[in-house]
């Protein structure tokens, strides 16, 4: 199961980096949501994987490692707030640019920039 | 003792002229001297001590493991020095209170050269060898600040930005060669460093050490090849030529060169480097110097000259040179702080500094002609003055080597030639100035200068004639001191005395003599002879350097710094793949030693709808919608993976996350084009992104197997364990939360307050164009609130209400808490602004989401702040179970209430953020003068 668990982390990261190095801001967006979904899932797993034994006292023998699950609670909503922001900067950025795209114009090459 | 005193007086002398500017100027001067001289009075009072032999440190250690100490030590070498400091000091100061004019602001004159005094004195004092660096930097930038003095002057700027530049570069080489040498010896103090020569000579840095020194104190020292800052330094006023640019500061490079004697002296690297610099820079100085019309020029090119002089001594290697350069840096600087003084009296008198101007001044000043007719004589080496003494010693020294084998005779004779221009300069000095007809087309008539003025000239050319007729009886004690501080053992033999007898040194200063006679009677045919040779301006090439490379490292950050985010954000990635991959090779297996979990049905159908998921967001990232929709879909799996492995608490937060988040993005996409237009990066580009984000995807999947699968030493059990007893709780997570890390949630709420307050104010500037269509062309539906949505999320909404005040109240012994309560809240919240518009929530809803954060960070705050009343740390929780009728025993916790603070900060950021982003499209919508 912690293989599976690996697998998909990393998957999703590396989807989230593709798409964080994406020119649109929104695809932007999206992938960042994707990467923090995949660091919060790395983050809770540093804990070990734990079946039907929330930290709830008397609940159970075993408990599941409550520290990593307290500080993705708070990551998550910390996350939201970061998207939030990103989101909003992005249309702030399209409505004084004109272009939705990261550098300000559309598909900006260096070369050619260069060239001129 | 009382020397560790002496650093600190004039330290504290540096706000004197500035406290007493505002008196009259002699009483500025006289409150400037008193400090100054009471540190020279100390300093008498340790001689007898030094004298004898004796060598004093003493250190405050201040951060010993790296070395760091408050240290001064008192020996020869340092007492030497400080008396120069410190007399020629006091002489400048009586000097330029008559020298500045009414204009100038004496008190920031003052102010700054009394802080060079301070530096000067700690270079000079300094036991720790980092201590030493810190004032020799200092001396740097006082002298950029003297030398500006006159800023109106842009030959003053240039020349002090060139003086700043070349030494204070020599600065950090000599720092990097002090850590060295620091490394190697294993102590910063002088005290250690002094007695460990051999260890240092025969280390492989002996070398790397020795060059970084030798930059350092050939900068400082004006030495070929870094000696033309030091003529463009005249522009300062002449003061501050006299003191600095003679007497002190550039013989501090002398001064490391004499003090580090012991440790780096003595190989032939030494002798071929240092004694030819020395040479070189002689002869280079004293030809100049001769074909200066500026008489500042003259004595500045005299100085290099000088200074070349007394580098060869030290760099011949034997110990009557050193001694002799330490008898050649008293008299040098006596002799020349009189002449650029006679110089700056010239100037303030008659007007002018050019030697073709100034002619015949005898008969208008003959008390100041005669001093500096002195002076000259002193400089050119003639009997009965201090000059003549130390350059007969350094003429036998020059014979005294053999290093360069069968050319070793090349050294005497070059030595002699360059005393027959100093003979040359030195008479025209004193024949172009005061005799050669007279002046012409001064702007004023050439006066005595006021009494006081030539006072301080007296007192240095007296002693000029009293050491060179008296060598012995006055300064004897002070050079025997400080040469055995410099040769750091026995002395060996030497007479210090006016004549000895008829030998080769005398003859090689009797040639000398005739030489620069003839050289001056044929001065015409050599000037037209160096005329034939272009004239280069330092300053010029300097600053042409400068601008170049300037423009070097601007082409680089061009390089580096295209403005493409895209590219930042490519180069931060693999940059973090780079750091990131090495450790794990460390790792001899991903899998570590703990057992794995069995796999089953559930786990792998949410691993493929992840993986799905994931690559469908990539697919159809084209598609907003659609990638919003798959992302979405991974999100959910998310929370039941959550869910599924013991965690509750996330499993809320994400889901409620998620269904916020959705909603944000949704709303979002209204204001962008619905589509991503095709990419036109180049495919290169594309395959570039895919194999980094692969990589650190594969990077991250085994860092997080292998943290799965290898034994862990948590700290849980102590939350687990004190969780109920020190928190009053059973949601371990809960307790986390508001009670053991309650410090950190208090951040991370203000960071969401912070967030949110951010984006209110982006949204509050946006000037967007709204869509009337969708990207299609469709025009976007009419009726806007659906009545079965509004019914029915209205009468859901006290249901959601109830709901999130029980995630609350039970958060902490069950799942839930603030942070899910809070979520459930919004989410309620904005489904009546989904179903019923902005204005319709407009007229119900009057509370403002400002309020409502600042509400929940001051309930948490102030939470907080009541331990105190308590006496207990910040965020130290109560708890107490109470017994009430007809409701039964229940717990009553300040954590209770922290949460209270988290849940309304948790409310009111989401929904500044989301009711604002909604508000756009609405008459509500912010405006740029709205709060």
């Amino acid at each position: 199961m912690e293989l599976v668990y690996a697998i998909c982390v990393g998957f999703m990261s590396a989807c989230g980096i593709f798409l964080m190095l994406r020119g649109h801001t929104f695809t932007l967006v999206i992938g960042l949501t994707l990467l923090s979904y995949a660091v919060n899932l790395f983050l809770f797993a540093s804990g070990g994987l734990t079946i039907g034994a929330p930290a709830v006292l008397s609940s159970s023998e075993n408990y599941a490692d409550p520290l990593p699950q307290a500080l993705v609670l708070t990551a998550i909503v910390i996350g939201f707030a970061m998207t939030a922001f990103a989101v909003i900067l992005a249309m702030r950025g399209r409505a004084d640019l004109g272009s939705d795209h990261v550098d300000g114009i559309e598909a900006f090459d260096p070369l050619s920039e260069e060239k001129s | 003792m009382h020397y560790f005193w002496v650093p600190f007086l004039p330290m504290l002398g540096i706000i004197v002229p500035l406290l007493t500017n505002k008196l009259n100027r002699s009483a500025c001067a006289l409150a400037t001297a008193v400090l100054p001289a009471l540190a020279l009075c100390l300093i008498f009072l340790d001689l007898p001590a030094v004298f004898a032999g004796e060598s004093f440190s003493k250190s405050i250690e201040w951060i010993p493991q790296l070395g760091l100490s408050l240290s001064f030590r008192l020996d020869g070498l340092t007492a030497l020095f400080s008396l120069l400091i410190l007399g020629i000091g006091l002489l400048v100061i009586l000097y330029a209170r008559y020298y500045l004019s009414e204009k100038d602001h004496m008190g920031r004159f003052y102010c700054y050269l009394i802080m060079f005094m301070t530096a000067m004195l700690g270079i000079v004092m300094s036991n720790n060898m980092l201590q030493l660096w810190f004032y020799w930097e200092l001396t740097s930038i006082s002298s950029f600040l003297l030398i500006s003095f006159w800023s109106h002057n842009s030959a003053a700027r240039k020349g002090a930005r060139m003086a700043l530049t070349i030494t204070g570069a020599g600065g950090l080489a000599l720092l990097a060669g002090i850590i060295l040498l620091g490394q190697v010896v294993g102590s910063y103090e002088l005290d250690v460093v002094l007695n460990s020569g051999e260890l240092v000579k025969q280390s492989p840095y002996y070398l790397a050490i020795l060059g970084l020194f030798l930059i350092g104190a050939f900068t400082k020292s004006a030495q070929f090849p870094f000696h033309f800052w030091l003529p463009h330094a005249m522009a300062a006023p002449t003061p501050v030529s006299a003191y600095l640019h003679s007497a002190t500061m550039v013989k501090a490079g002398i001064f490391l060169l004499a003090r580090f004697y012991p440790v780096l002296a003595g190989t032939d690297v030494w002798f071929v480097v240092v004694s030819l610099t020395g040479l070189f820079t002689l002869l280079l100085g004293a030809y100049s110097a001769l074909f200066k019309h500026d008489l500042k020029g003259l004595l500045a090119y005299s100085t290099i000259s000088h200074l070349g002089l007394i580098v060869l001594l030290l760099g011949l290697n034997t110990e009557l040179a050193a001694i002799a350069a330490i008898f050649h840096v008293m008299n040098h600087a006596v002799f020349k702080a009189s002449l650029f003084m006679a110089a700056g009296i010239i100037d303030h008198e008659s007007g002018s500094r050019d030697m073709r101007k100034i002619n015949g001044l005898w008969k208008y000043m003959p008390i100041t002609a005669t001093l500096a007719m002195a002076a000259s004589a002193s400089m050119a080496g003639v009997p009965l003055l201090n000059g003549f003494l130390s350059k007969e010693m350094f003429f036998a020294e020059t014979l005294n080597q053999s290093i360069l084998g069968a050319m070793s005779w090349l050294i005497p004779v070059l030595s002699t030639m360059a005393g027959a221009f100093s003979v040359a300069y030195s008479l025209r000095f004193i024949h172009d100035v005061f005799f050669n007809g007279e002046p012409k087309g001064l702007p004023k008539t050439p006066h005595e200068p006021p009494r006081y003025m030539r006072v301080p000239v007296e007192i240095l050319v007296a002693i000029c004639l009293l050491v060179g007729i008296f060598p012995q009886a006055t300064v004897g004690p002070l050079l025997q001191s400080a040469s055995l501080a410099v040769l750091n053992h026995s002395l060996p033999e030497y007479s210090l005395s006016l004549w000895h007898g008829f030998n080769l040194p005398l003859l090689m200063s009797a040639l000398a003599t005739m030489g620069g006679v003839a050289i001056y009677l044929n001065r015409k045919h050599l000037f037209k002879f160096s005329g034939l040779f272009p004239d280069i301006d330092a300053k010029i090439v300097f600053e042409r350097c400068i601008q170049a490379s300037v423009n070097w490292a601007k082409n680089i950050t061009m390089k580096l710094e295209t403005g493409s985010l895209q590219r930042y954000a490519f180069c931060l990635c693999f940059f973090a793949l780079l750091l990131i991959a090495p450790p794990l090779f460390d790792l001899d297996m991903t899998k570590g030693s703990l057992p794995g979990t069995p796999i089953n049905g559930a786990v792998l159908i949410s691993a493929i709808l992840i993986i799905a998921g994931s690559l469908a967001t990539i697919i159809w990232s084209h598609y907003r919608l659609i990638a919003l929709l798959m992302l979405s879909l991974v999100g959910l799996v998310v929370s039941i993976t959550f869910a599924y492995f013991s965690a509750p608490d996330l499993a809320l937060t994400q889901l409620s996350v998620e269904i916020v988040t959705v909603i944000l993005l949704l709303l979002a996409l209204y204001f962008f084009p619905q589509q991503t237009p095709i990419s036109r990066s180049r495919p290169s580009h594309f395959v570039r992104d895919l194999a980094v984000a692969a990589f650190i995807g594969c990077i991250i999947g085994s860092i997080c197997f292998a943290l799965m699968t290898h034994p862990l030493d948590s700290i849980s059990e102590f939350f687990i364990a004190n969780a109920k007893t020190g928190g009053g709780g059973t949601n371990v997570v809960n307790v986390i939360l508001v009670d053991f890390r309650g410090f950190d949630t208090f951040g991370e709420i203000t960071v969401l307050g912070i967030a949110a307050l951010g984006i209110h104010k982006l949204i509050a500037r946006m000037r967007l164009s709204m869509r009337i269509k969708d990207y299609d062309g469709r025009p976007w539906a009419k009726d806007k609130y659906p009545i079965l949505l509004s019914v029915v999320s209205q009468s859901l909404l006290p249901l959601f209400l109830l709901i999130s005040a029980y995630i609350f109240m039970r958060g902490h012994n069950l799942p839930g808490g603030g942070f899910i309560a809070g979520l459930i809240t919004s989410i309620a919240l904005i489904q009546q602004y989904l179903a019923h518009g902005v204005d319709w929530m407009a007229k119900r809803v009057s509370v403002s989401y400002h309020y409502m954060i600042a509400l929940g960070l001051l309930t948490a705050g102030l939470t907080g702040l009541g331990s105190w009343i308590f006496d207990r740390p910040f965020l130290t929780s109560w708890f107490e179970y109470v017994s009430l009728p007809w409701i039964g025993k229940f717990e009553l916790a300040s954590a209770l209430v922290f949460d209270i603070g988290v849940y309304f900060t948790v409310i009111g950021a989401t929904l500044l953020i989301l009711a604002s982003l909604g508000k756009l499209t609405t008459k509500e919508r912010l405006t740029v003068g709205e709060r």
